[in-house]
Order: C-alpha cells, then structure tokens, then sequence
C-alpha cells in the first residue's frame, strides 16, 4: 500500500503547492499508516529538483521523462498518473488544486473507480468511515464528507497542512510508460504566461488593489508594495473587467480564489463576490478611505486611509524592519 | 451539429450560506436560485455558436421539479429544448453518469458547462464526463472557436493561458470571458413556455461520497484599526501578532 502524489513543475522546480500536498500525503499516511508517500512527476525536470520533494515528506519521486509529457495535456496525464498509480498498488491520491490537477483528477476518479473530493482543508477522519473536510459554497462553508470507496483522491486546498522542510532528499526512479496516441487528441500550440512573477493563487501573499486605485497606471504603489514582501498582486473584478488588470489576476468567485497566509485589499469595498474569493485566508489587511467599506467586517486590521498617501508609507515600513 | 450545455441550479452568490436539520440539510429559506454563473458563460458561448453554426442546442438539468424555473430560463436565454434528470444531484460522480447517459443517447458534438458550480465548487463534472464518454475534457476554458472539426481554445492556468486545439466531440468546462452574459428578452421568455422540457428519470443510483454534516467557519473577531500615521503599527503586529511576516 501508498499513498501517490501527482506534482506538477514550472519553470525547472517543483511548485510549492505540489509539495504541500506531499506534506499533505505525509501527514495522512502517519495518521492511517497508509504506507511509502511516493510522488510521481510527468515531462523534462533534473531530478535534482524532484529529490526535493524528500524533505517535504516523499521517499520516493518516480519520473516520466517523456518529453510528450511536457505540456500538460489532460488526458495523457490522468492516463500516465493512472498507470503509475497501479504500478505502485498505491491506495490513495493526493494532488494540490490547480488548473492542471483538477482537471487531471477528475478524468483519474473515473479510471481508478476512486471517490474523489476537492476542496480538502484537514486531514481525514477515520473514526467512523473514511470522512475528509472540503471547503465549499467558496468557501463560505465546509461539508465533511464520507467517501465510500476503496480507492481515493483527495484535492489539497492551499494552506490545508504546514510544508515539511526537515526530511531527507528522496530517491528518483526514472520509469518508461507506454500512453497511446488517443491521449494525445488534444494540443497546446502556445502559452502566454508571466514568468518570474510569484503567482497568485500559490502566493503566501498578495496585495491586491481595486477601482479605489483610479487607474491602472497607479499600479507601481501596488507592485512596491508587493515586491517587498515577495507577493503575488491580484485585482477586483471591476479592475479586470475595464481591463486595467489581466484576467488572471482578478480575485473573487468567478476569479482566482486564493488562501495565502496575508491578503491585503488596497481600494476595494469588500462586494460579497470578491469576499468569496479571499475568506480563506489567514489573515486580511483592509486599506479603504470610506470607514464604512464592508470589507473592514471582513479584515483583521485595517487602515482607514487614503491608499496613496497608506501605500508608500507601508511599503517604506515593510522595508524598515527588514 | 448538436450542442448539449449542462447547468446548474444554486444559490445566487450573495446568498447567506445557512443549514437547517441539525446542519445537514441547506437552508433555502429566503434563498433565490439562479443559473450558475459558470453555466451561464456556457450558456451564452453556446447561443452564439448556435447562431453563428446553424447548430441545435439542449439544456441540460440533473435536479427536482424545483430547478425547472432555471431550465426554463436556459430556455428563454436561447436552448432549443430542456432534459431535466429527476433527481438531486448527489455527488459529482453521480451526475457526470447522469449526462454521460444522456450524452450516448444524443450523440451531441459539444458538450459545455461552467467550469464549476459555485455550491460545492468540485470542478470535477466535465472531467469525469469526458473520461466516461472517451473524449477530451478541457477546462477552464475562456475562449473557444468553432473552424470545421477543430476547435481552438484557451485554457487558464496559473500566471496566463495556453492555446489549445482538439477535435469535436469534446466537453469544456466555461468561464469569463468566453462570453457575455444574456439576458432573456420579452420574445425569448413567452417562447421558452412552449419549448419541450423532457423529464428523464436517472439511471442509476450509485454514489461515491456522501455529505454527512455541514459546518460554518468561525465568526470573524473585530477589525483592529490602526491610524493612518502609524502604519508601523501594523507592521508590528501583522509580526508580532499575527505572525504572518
């Protein structure tokens, strides 16, 4: 028995969020002993980088190389996790939610006749069945929820564990699959993606700022901001909406839904749909000139203020106590 | 060209999220239901590629006689005609066997669908369909174009998007801005009375998960205000006390 782990990778290393679900699978196999935690990694990588996935809890990473795996095509994914996953006679799944895993894990739950819940904020709970906690209405809420199959595949909220650092580098095993062509139906031609940005919904901490900024070329004091403290930077959707800010960047219910560990809101009233987005956070900072803006209910500290006048002084105070 | 878009009946998003029956049941009361609003992107890319392709296109519902109002809008929103499966949609697995049956009866070339609902926000739906039907799944998709057989989207993913090309038939799971929003007109709300809703029942019982209670978070404590002058003072504390720096 194992518990596998699916980790993705970006720009040569492994992405954080894949190594908390490693620590996640950790946790889980101590708890129910479920045997070795072994992460399976698709596409070119040094396996160096995987190794790294020791410290955070594996034992073992096994590596596809083949370059076919390089973009994430969906299907041949699941169809490479899923051979590696019986390979392994593992029991369980763990994977961190992202664009890729999500779509990976549902097309794996109906290969591997697997129960699968999304959405995972804690550890299972073993003592009457097998019940996981999920974060659900946004966030609003949570179910625990029973999952009644043998096999399973739970995907990790960001933040649901603390990242383990203290363990050994792990072993790579280089394996070859055979995934046949009708998994290849699909073709990424291009991508057009920040690079050297902190991303957002991996980031530990974001600024974000909305329509209180007056316009996009206000966003410098945003940025500053967020450079100190190495954050991502995300936006309202009124902000992406008039295009002042990428799509990619807009926090809210149908945007991005973040959980880093410090949101701070720079001119943004706080609407029940960008709330959506951000109240899995661990802590929120409100920074709003209209004392009556509703996402000072929602904030642990706030700062009635005007954003350029607040901005530049937390940005020099950030870097004071550095 | 047949096209299938599956939607979801929920809570509109500023709902107060509340649970009846010793927290096992959702609370609708006072509630409005609405089309999720993923669906509804789906919904209104799917119109338009009728429009543009000559196409027919079905709205898909797995829910209880109360979701009908929702259909019926999906009707006077555009879809020709409505499948309701009876039931309530148990768990994501059950409703993905639900559409995949329909799916194998209908042969349709497209099937779209929000990239998730906005009530149990699993995102797993199109996915499994895919899977239990043999066919690409893509999501979330925030363009997608129609050139003979092929179809080109793009995909979000973390930082930016990639453009990806596959062939009908395949499913997608839809977002912003793939479409605008419609909303129904005068012509469109007297047609949808007349429109066919079938009612299905479902075709089998089997779940996977089961939601044994819900919880709410914790009650947020008081914002601490600090002055505006003395923004070393959050500092501080986002150090000292929140120990989140």
């Amino acid at each position: 028995m194992s518990v596998l782990v699916y980790i993705e990778h970006a720009e040569g290393s492994v992405k954080k969020t894949s190594l908390e679900a490693v620590s996640y699978a950790r946790a889980l196999s101590d708890k129910l002993s479920s045997g070795e935690v072994i992460a399976v990694a698709l596409g070119s990588i040094a396996a160096g980088e995987l190794a790294k996935a020791g410290p955070a809890g594996a034992s073992k990473v096994i590596h596809v190389s083949d370059q076919k795996l390089n973009d994430g095509i969906i299907q041949a994914h699941a169809e490479a996790v899923a051979q590696v996953y019986k390979k392994m006679a593992a029991s369980t799944l763990v994977l961190a939610k992202s664009s890729l895993g999500d779509a990976v894990a549902a097309r794996l739950a109906v290969k591997l006749d697997a129960g699968l819940v999304s959405n995972v904020v804690e550890l299972p709970d073993t003592t009457s069945g097998y019940k996981v906690r999920r974060s659900i209405y946004t966030g609003k809420a949570f179910a625990d929820t029973l999952v009644n199959t043998d096999h399973k595949i739970l995907a990790v909220k960001k933040n649901a564990v603390d990242l383990k650092t203290d363990g050994p580098l792990a072993v790579v095993e280089e394996i070859k699959l055979e995934i046949s062509a009708e998994n290849f139906a699909t073709s990424i031609t291009s991508t057009d993606k920040a690079t050297g940005e902190i991303l957002l919904p991996e980031a530990d901490i974001v600024v974000s700022g909305g329509r209180g900024m007056k316009g996009p070329e206000n966003w410098g004091m945003i940025e500053n901001l967020a450079k100190e403290l190495s954050a991502a930077t995300g936006c309202s959707k009124p902000v992406s909406d008039i295009g002042w800010r990428p799509h990619h960047e807009h926090v809210g219910q149908t945007g991005v839904k973040v959980a880093p560990t410090l949101y701070i809101a720079v001119g943004i009233s706080g609407a029940i749909q960008h709330l959506a987005g951000v109240n899995s956070s661990k802590c929120i900072v409100v920074i709003n000139k209209d004392p009556e803006a509703p996402f000072f209910k929602a904030a642990d500290y706030g700062i009635v203020g005007d954003a350029f006048e607040v901005l530049p002084k937390l940005t020099e105070a950030i870097k004071a106590q550095k | 060209m047949k096209i299938l878009v599956c939607i979801t009946h929920v809570p509109d998003t500023t709902s107060k999220i509340q649970f009846t029956e010793n927290n096992t049941k959702f609370d609708k009361n006072g509630v409005q239901f609405i089309i999720g609003p993923y669906d509804d992107y789906a919904l209104a890319r799917a119109v338009e590629l009728k429009e543009q392709l000559g196409a027919s296109l079905t709205a898909l519902n797995i829910g209880e006689a109360e979701t009908e109002p929702t259909l019926r809008k999906a009707l006077a929103i555009g879809a020709d005609d409505a499948i309701r499966v009876n039931s309530f949609p148990k768990d994501s697995f059950f409703v993905s066997k639900q559409i995949a049956a329909i799916a194998k009866q209908n042969n349709y070339d497209l099937i779209l669908m929000g990239r998730e609902s906005i009530d149990f926000n699993g995102g797993m739906v199109h996915g499994m369909v895919g899977e239990l039907l043999g066919i690409p799944s893509i999501s979330p998709v925030m363009k997608l174009e129609i050139e003979g057989d092929k179809v080109k989207m793009a995909r979000e993913i973390e930082g930016g998007k990639e453009y990806v090309e596959a062939k009908l038939p395949l499913i997608a799971g839809c977002q912003e801005p793939i479409a605008e929003w419609k909303i129904p007109n005068m012509r469109g709300i007297m047609s949808a009375r007349t429109k066919p809703l079938v009612v299905v029942e479902p075709t089998s019982d089997a779940v996977v998960t089961d939601v044994t209670s819900f919880i709410m978070p914790p009650a947020k404590g008081a914002v601490k205000l600090v002055d505006k002058d003395n923004v070393g003072e959050l500092v501080r504390l986002l150090k000292n006390e929140a120990k989140v720096l």
